[in-house]
């Protein structure tokens, strides 16, 4: 079994690529098979992906070599811990999404079926190739097989979604051109683009400008692709007018992928050595705490549920760069190192892919948009409505969920670093979230009586979302608490852990 | 490059927008292309006949990449031309100031 868990790594981008040819050709004849063949396909990539973490887990990182080529010659696919970790984060996500989009898509865009399922796999593509890619030039063509794909299927929906997704497309594109910038400076220096390779290159020319060029090209870069504050601009519209489970994606997963690209470059072609050096990683800290901060306040300001979502994905990038730069200050098991940044990509995964889904499903059900409307809609759709309180406290951050959970991890990191400004800013963001979401819920479950004249009043009957949408959104909820338990027991944290030991973070375990 | 990048910040017709973006791009290829080249040196096509008269090489890495990289800027240009013509039919315009008068006008459009 083991040698074909070898082959994995290809298998899931090369099968992934294939679906997108097969659902095009198989939805000329025949509409319907779309949704069944993506679905099929993710569910196949998401067993293969928990093999190759067994596979990592047990025996070791997989190497697999494209061509037979030898690195630093041949590209070359490298699965560990981490890609390991948030490969299995991104099958899952793109599976409850591509369950929930079939009814939703037919609802949506009825006459662009198939060309959704199709770019939709395309985009899987893109994402698991920045994962289990080990070559930097290779990355690149990924992130932009990603960007394109979501650029088309943002602009799907039309009218002011074109004009989100031509903001994104000039944005993305310059944040990719300032990557390959970044490569071009690494490869000038060392003349090779294997990760491996560099990170064994690079010591001896730390001090070298051309060096501290790249690493601010692909700091800059690749902040804009995952938004992260001040650059987070494009994203709000873009967000807030894509179809919904696009939505989903791009806030649970394409930011988080960037994100990992980010951990990957400074952490596996420039080591932690490189970046002790430099204050980096204290300016992002500060960064991102002023992100949490202002995308808190910015998402208390939206009167559309969607753009409400989209400030909040801001937010929680910040949660996500500042557990990064704190990790290399924080050494101390469990919270050591790159685990809660890790953590809070599969928290925010989860919670930011139900509250879209339900955002989603509140459009498919009544085309609701603002959030004044949402009157009654807790006796309406009850069922949709309590998945959303849940993850909505998971926002929050109410124990056990798993919003608690990594907001518990990041306040003892920084208290270890004795970064005390953050354990205020995290509090005070979970202040925020509560206003902005307690505000949604009270709209949903309290304002019954004052909408009397509106159509959705308490005398509506009960009108629920079809079970192949319902089910998605709670298996999502659900998640948080039963994740939330399941990192406050602290099992899944040796998984974690492995990544710390990868880079140099903490000593052998 | 820096032509390109105010292009794309300065102009306000999408389409010189584009068109900044495609000089941005191309040259970073340039750049790429420069580190490849060698003093002296001719095409990267192995000939006994050719190195027996001790010629170099131009390094042809560089020039892989860029094929593929000038690929993918094929695809964005595509990709945002056609958000263009869209754009076009939808609002009747391509100057992007009045695309955004148009939007506030309509409030919240509901698609």
């Amino acid at each position: 079994m083991s040698s074909v868990v070898e082959h994995f790594p290809v298998l899931v981008v090369v099968v992934s690529l294939l679906s997108a040819i097969t659902i095009f050709v198989a939805g000329w004849i025949n509409r319907k098979t779309a949704c069944y063949i993506s679905i099929a396909t993710l569910l196949g990539q998401f067993i293969a992906s928990l093999f190759i973490l067994h596979h990592v887990m047990t025996i070791g990182s997989i190497h697999y070599r494209l061509g037979g080529w030898v690195p630093p010659w041949g590209i070359e696919y490298v699965m560990d811990a981490l890609n390991g970790y948030v490969l299995v984060v991104l099958l899952f996500l793109g599976l409850v999404c591509a369950i929930y989009s079939k009814r939703n898509i037919e609802h949506e865009l009825p006459q662009k079926v198939v060309s959704f399922y199709t770019i939709y796999q395309l985009l899987i593509t893109g994402l698991c190739g920045i994962i289990v890619t080990g070559d930097i030039f290779n990355m690149y063509v990924f992130i932009e097989i990603t960007c394109l794909s979501a650029y088309a299927l943002i602009a799907s929906r039309g009218k002011i979604a074109l004009k989100a997704s031509f903001t994104y497309l000039v944005l993305g594109s310059i944040g990719a051109c300032f990557f390959l910038l970044g490569i071009g400076f690494l490869y000038s220096v060392t003349g090779s683009l294997n990760i491996h390779d560099l990170s064994l290159l690079l010591p001896p020319l730390y001090g070298n400008r051309v060096v501290l060029a790249a690493f601010v090209f692909f700091i800059v870069g690749l902040s804009i692709k995952m938004a992260f504050f001040p650059l987070h601009t494009w994203l709000p519209d873009a967000h807030a007018f894509a179809p919904s489970e696009i939505s989903a994606m791009l806030s649970g997963i394409i930011i988080e992928v960037s994100t990992y690209a980010f951990i990957r470059v400074a952490f596996s072609v420039f080591t932690v050595n490189f970046i002790k050096l430099l204050p980096v990683f204290e300016i992002i800290s500060w960064v991102a705490a002023i992100a949490i901060v202002v995308g808190s306040i910015l998402a208390i300001t939206q009167s559309n549920l969607k753009r409400m979502l989209a400030y909040s994905s801001v937010a929680n990038m910040g949660y996500i760069m500042l557990a990064v730069g704190l990790s290399t200050s924080a050494t101390r098991y469990p919270w050591s190192g790159l685990t809660p940044a890790s953590m809070h990509i599969l928290n925010h995964a989860l919670m930011k892919g139900c509250l879209f889904l339900v955002a989603g499903a509140f459009i498919y059900k009544g085309n609701l948009w603002e959030i004044k409307d949402f009157q009654g809609l807790g006796r309406k759709m009850p069922y949709t409505c309590a998945a959303f309180v849940i993850a909505a406290i998971s926002m929050i951050g109410v124990p056990p969920s798993v919003g608690f959970a990594s907001k518990l991890y990041i306040i003892l990191a920084s208290l270890e670093a004795k970064q005390f400004v953050f354990v205020g800013v995290l509090l005070l963001s979970s202040l925020l979230n509560l206003v902005y979401f307690w505000r949604v819920i009270e709209t949903m479950y309290m304002k019954v009586e004052e909408g009397t004249e509106h159509i959705h009043t308490s005398r509506a009957p009960r009108d629920e979302i079809p079970l192949s949408m319902l089910i998605p959104v709670w298996i999502l909820s659900s998640l948080c608490i039963v994740m939330g338990i399941l990192w406050l027991t602290k099992i899944p944290i040796p998984i974690l852990n492995r990544v710390n030991v990868l880079f140099g973070l903490v000593g052998g375990p | 490059m820096m032509i390109g990048f105010y292009g794309i910040i300065a102009k306000d017709n999408l389409i010189k927008k584009i068109i900044g973006l495609n000089i941005f791009q191309t040259a970073i290829f340039l750049y790429f292309i420069s580190l490849g080249a060698v003093k002296s040196g001719t095409a990267p096509i192995v000939d006994e006949a050719i190195i027996r008269k001790g010629y170099v090489y131009a390094n042809p890495l560089p020039h892989v990449l860029i094929l593929t990289a000038i690929v993918v800027s094929v695809a964005t240009t595509a990709v945002a031309l056609s958000l263009v013509i869209r754009m076009h039919q939808e609002y009747g315009t391509i100057e992007e100031s009045e695309i955004i008068e148009k939007l506030s006008d309509e409030r919240m459009p509901r698609t």
